[in-house]
């Protein structure tokens, strides 16, 4: 019974089935039937995006026209009635030294957008022409043995979200390579389920900025001799410690709870440990392993922003912090554009997590 | 009562523990277990005395509770024993072996393995000597003995119960065990898939010739398998009530079980002891 793979298959195994609706839509194969299930998977979501941005939109003026009427009057206030006429004019003119700083309205947001991407590629031939440039002498210096000179310019915003990515899955890999096998032998044995729950209680709950700073204390002496920047390494460490603790618990409970009548047939069999970990006890976890580790994914995308803030290391965090800071005028769109980016980033790692556990997991009517 | 039902019960009484100890494949002495409850322990068996021969197929018979189960999770080894003790030719058990096979109520199989994967679980640890194509081969015969030449490579979990109850009878076969204890197998199938399991198991057992102990709760199973049908009281205390043997000729067939001039006789006894 050998299934052939179609977009719809595809796209329903990801979660993302209106897609196929949607093909169905402009290839004309739309049945008559299909025309409720098409409203409530294509028109309902669009309807509802285009209030959102309508009611942003609103809110956004309403707030502009708040913040611009404050100017005015403290203009009127400050330095009398001709300043703030000046005022009220420099305001409608659209000059960019006197526009009211509030929440960027959907087009600015999208202007910005737009912006950051013409950035990155004027960073990106930037670089290239740097690689040209150095490209000859870089060679000449290695075989010298000297290190080659790499570009340390400003990194684009998209730079910034694969370090971000780079950031978050280090630390992912971290969280499984801790959780897991920790788990199944928490799982394993009720003596140190015991001996590590209150260990698991008491530091599930601690905070992503104080998992930094114990990870920052110790790093800091630990590299001490290095002089590479940490930034990275503890941020990454930092993300990891405070996103295993969903595959950690879900691990051990999935461990500790396999069907009886398989630990029956491998005690009837006499398997031996490895044996029986490897063919009973870990296929039959899967699925609660994996509901953790999407879980983890998920806590570490969202930490990952705080720690790479506090942490000082670049990616989209770090992006939003400097944006914040910097005050220019389209800095507060920007943040927008990075929260969007950070929420569909996120949303993709979530599917990302769900088809492999579709892909690996016998059950298939688990996987939430 | 009828004279030939009370013949075979005095002789089944006679008989048991009583049979010459080189002919003897299992055998239950004073078998005890005891649950402890904060009310006080409560005994599920009490002075259970059971000697199965070697070759024979027993069924044991009783009613829902009465200990049938726990006695032969205590002979699998997956029960702790309370008192008395299980021997297995004359060796007496320590936990669970695979010389005593299992067919679970449920099928038990591993839903992530192909049906042969699940065979071959248990083969690759009884033979670990053979080499990959001889473990192949006796857990393909098994299958295809009990019907399922063209499922070798089908995940457990896309087989219906009936086929993956057949996977677990190929499993506990293929292992070749001393004795094979089956709790019972067929109660989860619909009455027509149960007859065909039915006669799947008796074909590969009149083969194989394992010693074999098996819960049921259906009278009609119980005769057109056993050689004896063992009645266990109600519990709690409960122990052996009262065996019956059946002296059909083996192999049978179903049809000349049914027309048999004893088959209503037996199956009187059996109903009989039930309703008592």
């Amino acid at each position: 019974m050998k299934q052939s793979i179609t977009l719809g298959r595809v796209t329903k195994f990801i979660g993302l089935g209106f897609l196929s609706t949607l093909k169905d839509l402009f290839t004309g194969k739309l049945e008559k039937e299909d025309l409720t299930s098409f409203l409530r998977k294509v028109v309902v979501p669009i309807a509802s995006i285009l209030l959102f941005l309508g009611l942003w939109h609103m809110g956004s003026m309403s707030l502009y026209n708040t913040e611009a009427e404050f100017k005015i009057e403290k203009a009127l206030k400050d330095q009398g009635p001709e300043a703030a006429e000046a005022m009220r004019e420099c305001i409608a003119s659209g000059d960019i030294s006197c526009q009211p700083n509030t929440l960027p309205s959907p087009v600015q947001v999208w202007d910005s957008y737009k912006s950051l991407l013409k950035d990155h590629q004027i960073i990106n031939a930037d670089k290239a022409a740097f690689a040209e440039k150095t490209a000859s002498l870089n060679e000449k210096r290695i075989a010298e043995g000297k290190a080659a000179i790499t570009y340390t310019g400003r990194p684009s915003f998209v730079d910034q979200i694969f370090r971000s990515l780079k950031t978050v899955f280090a630390g992912f890999l971290l969280a499984l390579l801790i959780a897991v096998p920790l788990g199944i032998l928490i799982g394993l044995s009720a003596t140190l389920k015991s001996s590590f729950n209150w260990f698991i209680q008491i530091f599930k709950p601690v905070s992503p900025v104080v998992w930094y700073l114990l990870v920052f204390m110790i790093v800091k002496t630990l590299l001490i001799d290095s002089n590479e920047d940490s930034s990275f390494t503890i941020s990454f460490i930092s993300v990891g410690l405070c996103s295993m603790w969903a595959t950690l618990v879900n691990t051990a409970m999935g461990v500790s709870s396999v069907d009886k009548d398989y630990i029956n047939v491998a005690k009837v069999l006499k398997l031996g440990p490895f044996q029986k970990i490897f063919k009973v006890v870990l296929p039959s976890s899967l699925p609660l392993i994996f509901t953790g580790l999407k879980i983890t994914l998920s806590v570490a995308w969202m930490v990952l922003i705080a720690i790479e803030l506090l942490a000082q290391s670049p990616g989209l965090g770090l992006f939003v912090w400097e944006e914040f800071q910097n005050g220019a005028n389209d800095s507060n769109a920007k943040i927008i554009v990075a929260m969007f980016v950070i929420g569909i980033i996120g949303f993709l790692l979530d599917r990302l997590m769900l088809t492999i556990q579709n892909w690996v997991s016998f059950d298939k009517t688990d996987a939430i | 009562m009828s004279t030939i039902t009370a013949e075979k019960k005095t002789k089944g009484f006679v008989e048991n523990g009583l049979f010459p100890s080189n002919e003897v494949m299992l055998d239950l002495k004073q078998l005890k277990k005891v649950y402890p409850t904060p009310k006080g322990d409560y005994v599920v068996l009490e002075d259970l005395n059971l000697q199965i021969r070697k070759e024979e197929f027993v069924t044991i018979i009783g009613h829902s509770g009465c200990g049938k189960t726990t006695m032969l999770s205590m002979i699998a080894g997956l029960n702790p024993i309370s008192g008395g003790n299980i021997s297995v030719l004359g060796r007496h058990i320590k936990g669970p072996g695979p010389d005593r096979g299992v067919i679970f109520q449920a099928p038990s199989l591993m839903p992530w393995m192909t049906s042969l994967q699940n065979v071959l679980l248990g083969v690759n640890q009884v033979f670990p000597d053979a080499t990959k194509a001889q473990r192949n081969d006796i857990a393909k015969y098994y299958l295809q003995k009990v019907g399922l030449e063209d499922a070798f490579n089908k995940r457990a979990s896309d087989l219906s119960q009936g086929m993956q109850q057949r996977v677990g009878i190929a499993r506990a076969f293929a292992i070749k065990p001393k004795v094979l204890l089956l709790d019972e197998p067929f109660g989860m199938l619909d009455s027509l898939t149960r007859g065909e399991l039915q006669d799947t198991l008796i074909d590969i057992w009149n083969k194989e010739k394992i010693t074999a102990v098996m819960i049921t709760h259906d009278v009609d199973e119980a005769i057109f398998l056993a050689d004896r049908v063992v009645m266990m009281t109600s519990g709690p205390r409960a122990k052996i009530g009262d065996v019956l043997n059946i002296d059909f000729e083996r192999p049978r067939t179903r049809k000349t079980v049914l027309e048999h001039d004893d088959y209503y006789k037996y199956r009187k006894h059996l109903i009989d002891f039930l309703e008592h």
